[in-house]
């Protein structure tokens, strides 16, 4: 079906636009934009007083499938995404098999396709992501990885970590890093400090995140080779990423929604939605996050997408399992703390959920507002309020840290792959 | 005169009670105490009351003490520990509550290794939850004996210079009594190795002190805590010895010390290495009357939190 979206508020900095238009979609392709299009086959859908953005790309989101299917399937987190506009998202490879050889890449590949989504799968860095032997990263690449992380099992061995920033870049494969120490972590549930301690829970110092981001830097200047920082959570970590990039080193950064707006003060009961890691850290570091987004420290916000099922989350806070969701409420987060607050503007926020991380995983003509691509757009309403509930979630899983909170800002519609949800 | 109106329904710990309430629940342990030293020691105030004992953590003397407090007060009490539980069947701690809920309890006297399930619970089940010891954050009925205890023997909290020595860190009952004790006003000072002291307990309006004399000097009061050789795995000191050498409150170091200084433990006590044998044993000590003094705190407790109004009428001055 042809679609013609009428009088829409088009936001795109890459292709400099920035006005009222109409966007023609013919065959699954835009193919004009511009005012008063008429068309009489193609259906209308009235945007007058909705935003339209080149669609959003998540660089971090956990899909769960293979293997956890009963936590997020890829059907049910790709319909996660489009009710939080997405029209992209990396898929971390702890899955079960671990997504660290080409069959696990083409199955994952293979599901997103049939359902009109797309998934740039991440392979691991390391065999099982265990951290002692390089994956068959060469291997990844031809099927399609665009990146390599081990995500919550962060590289260790700072001699593999090395051989792998060396092999990698020589392959094009962007290493993603989560910068944890798991010695200093050890046994920590929440941020280390007056919290933990009022608490009674185990703490996480941010040394366990500074030190490693201090250690990749390094190694980045060894090896040439670029990395990528997932959801950043310290001031220290902000400030070493900031020091880095004026060095001019092949260095960028996300941070997720939870970390740039919450703190752990807000960890008032024994609330296990926000246990997450890395922790929701202090007032201090927060607003070192938020600085980072503003001085463009940080290029992009990634969910951390993280379905749970209740029998891991509502538990005993310390068996409990780390994560919140974030498909689904990242773009109405990040319009309500920072739109509606005058610290970003909306090519800010475009820029940050869509076009930085596009570019970072070297991707062209993906999402964007542009003739004679592929449609992948999404409609906004930026000033629909609305609370977050349990049945506000389409994921299968509902271990959100922004149950309760009222937000200002709503997904109308996602065009993926030239295919109109209407919500 | 004002009658208090007890509106708490659990008890989950200090840090959410009120001074006021902390001293109701102190003045009615006072009450409660003369039961226990009679010939009949039991009362009906709880008659027809079912309170049930959930202990999914080793305790020999917090469960026994909830067990003669709930008996005096005529209550039926009935006992669920971890190991004999359907817990290691794999049940969740969620199910599991509102499965003794389904059995019509009115109180659940609960221990558990991970902070906040006390606090998880209240939120699960209607009955009454009274916290008795979660992980490392909360012990309110320790703290609360302890607290008589100094009041029995001190008088007034207010001003009074109370330390706590060893290790901090994992005590739940040094942050019970932080709370209790700074919120009426005593004058708190902890004391132990580096690496025992969580990270910013200064700002809880404590002392903090890593020199064993400093601790002592003064002091009206010391409450030893365990130390827990289960977590020397983690490497928090070198050695018991060094510990032993560094720490350990002795006939020597209580040299520097008030007169009448008195020494507390929650127990059980690793006799000569927080505390040496023969000042566990001596004049200063008032280990047993804190254990005495818990089944008074706890009727008190288990009174309030029954929301029963017969038989006793709480009575203070506005």
């Amino acid at each position: 079906m042809d679609y013609i979206i009428k009088s829409a508020h088009v936001i795109d900095p890459k292709n400099n636009i920035d006005d009222v238009l109409d966007v023609l979609i013919e065959k699954k392709f835009i193919t004009k934009i511009d005012k008063n299009i008429n068309s009489s086959s193609a259906k209308e859908i009235d945007a007058n007083g909705l935003y339209l953005f080149p669609g959003l790309v998540d660089l971090h989101a956990h899909f769960r499938d293979p293997g956890f299917e009963y936590k997020e399937t890829i059907e049910s987190g790709a319909k996660a995404a489009f009710h939080g506009g997405f029209v992209g998202c990396v898929s971390m490879a702890n899955t079960q098999p671990v997504c660290d050889n080409p069959s696990v890449v083409e199955t994952i590949l293979k599901k997103a396709q049939h359902i009109n989504f797309s998934i740039f799968p991440c392979g691991t860095v390391t065999k099982g992501g265990e951290g002692s032997e390089l994956s068959e990263m060469a291997d990844l690449r031809a099927a399609g990885c665009l990146a390599v992380s081990d995500d919550g099992n962060s590289v260790a061995d700072i001699l593999v970590q090395r051989r792998a920033l060396e092999y990698a870049s020589m392959l094009g494969l962007l290493i993603m890093i989560h910068a944890e120490d798991k010695q200093l972590s050890k046994n920590g549930l929440i941020n280390e400090g007056l919290v933990s301690t009022r608490l009674g829970l185990r703490g996480i110092p941010n040394a366990a995140e500074d030190v490693m981001v201090a250690r990749d830097i390094e190694l980045v200047k060894l090896t040439g080779a670029p990395i990528h920082f997932q959801h950043v959570s310290t001031r220290r970590a902000v400030e070493l990423i900031g020091e880095a990039k004026k060095a001019g080193l092949p260095v960028t950064a996300e941070a997720t929604p939870h970390h740039c707006t919450l703190i752990d003060e807000d960890i008032v009961t024994y609330n296990t939605n926000f246990k997450i890691n890395p922790p929701l850290r202090s007032i201090d570091d927060r607003d070192a996050i938020v600085r980072g987004l503003e001085m463009n420290i940080i290029d992009a916000i990634a969910t951390d997408h993280a379905p749970h099922q209740d029998v891991e989350k509502d538990i005993e806070f310390d068996k409990a399992l780390f994560g919140t969701t974030g498909l689904e409420t990242a773009l109405a987060v990040i319009l309500t703390y920072f739109y509606h607050k005058n610290i970003l503007s909306l090519q800010d926020i475009v820029k940050k959920m869509s076009l930085n991380p596009q570019s970072i995983l070297g991707l062209s003509d993906f999402a964007e507002v542009k003739k004679d691509i592929e449609a992948n757009l999404v409609l906004v309403d930026i000033n629909k309020e609305w609370t977050v509930e349990k049945k506000s979630f389409v994921s299968k899983s509902k271990n959100s840290c922004f149950l309760g909170k009222k937000l200002k800002g709503k997904v109308a519609a996602t065009i993926c792959k030239g295919i109109l949800h209407l919500f | 005169m004002k009658k208090i109106r007890w509106k708490q329904k659990h008890l989950l710990g200090l840090k959410d009670l009120t001074a006021n309430e902390i001293v109701t629940i102190l003045d009615t342990a006072k009450s409660f105490v003369e039961i226990s030293e009679r010939a009949i020691k039991k009362v009906p105030t709880l008659r027809g009351k079912t309170v049930c004992n959930f202990f999914f953590e080793p305790s020999t003397r917090t469960r026994a003490s909830f067990e003669i407090a709930e008996k005096r007060l005529s209550a039926d009490s009935l006992n669920f520990a971890g190991s004999s539980s359907s817990l290691v069947k794999g049940e969740s701690i969620k199910d599991a509550a509102r499965n003794i809920e389904a059995l019509k309890v009115d109180m659940i006297v609960i221990r558990h290794s991970s902070s906040g399930v006390p606090h998880q619970l209240s939120h699960y089940v209607n009955a009454g939850i009274i916290n008795a010891g979660d992980g490392i954050n909360e012990h309110p009925t320790q703290a609360l004996l302890d607290m008589f205890t100094l009041r029995e023997k001190k008088g007034d909290l207010k001003g009074l210079k109370v330390s706590f020595i060893g290790d901090i860190l994992h005590s739940r009952v040094a942050r019970s009594n932080i709370w209790g004790l700074t919120k009426l006003g005593a004058d708190i000072t902890i004391c132990g190795p580096r690496t025992l002291i969580p990270r910013d307990v200064d700002k809880l309006g404590v002392r903090v002190t890593n020199n064993l004399m400093e601790a002592i000097e003064g002091a009206d009061a010391l409450n030893l805590l365990r130390i827990q050789f289960e977590r020397q795995s983690e490497i928090f000191f070198p050695s018991i010895r060094e510990y032993r050498q560094t720490f350990q409150v002795n006939k020597d170091v209580l040299k520097k010390a008030k007169k009448d200084v008195i020494i507390m433990h929650p127990g059980p006590i690793n006799r000569d290495v927080e505390l040496a044998n023969d000042v566990a044993d001596g004049k200063h000590s008032v280990i047993l009357d804190q254990v005495t003094n818990g089944i008074a705190v706890r009727m008190a407790v288990l009174y309030l939190l029954s929301g029963t109004k017969q038989q006793l009428s709480l009575e203070e001055s506005e």
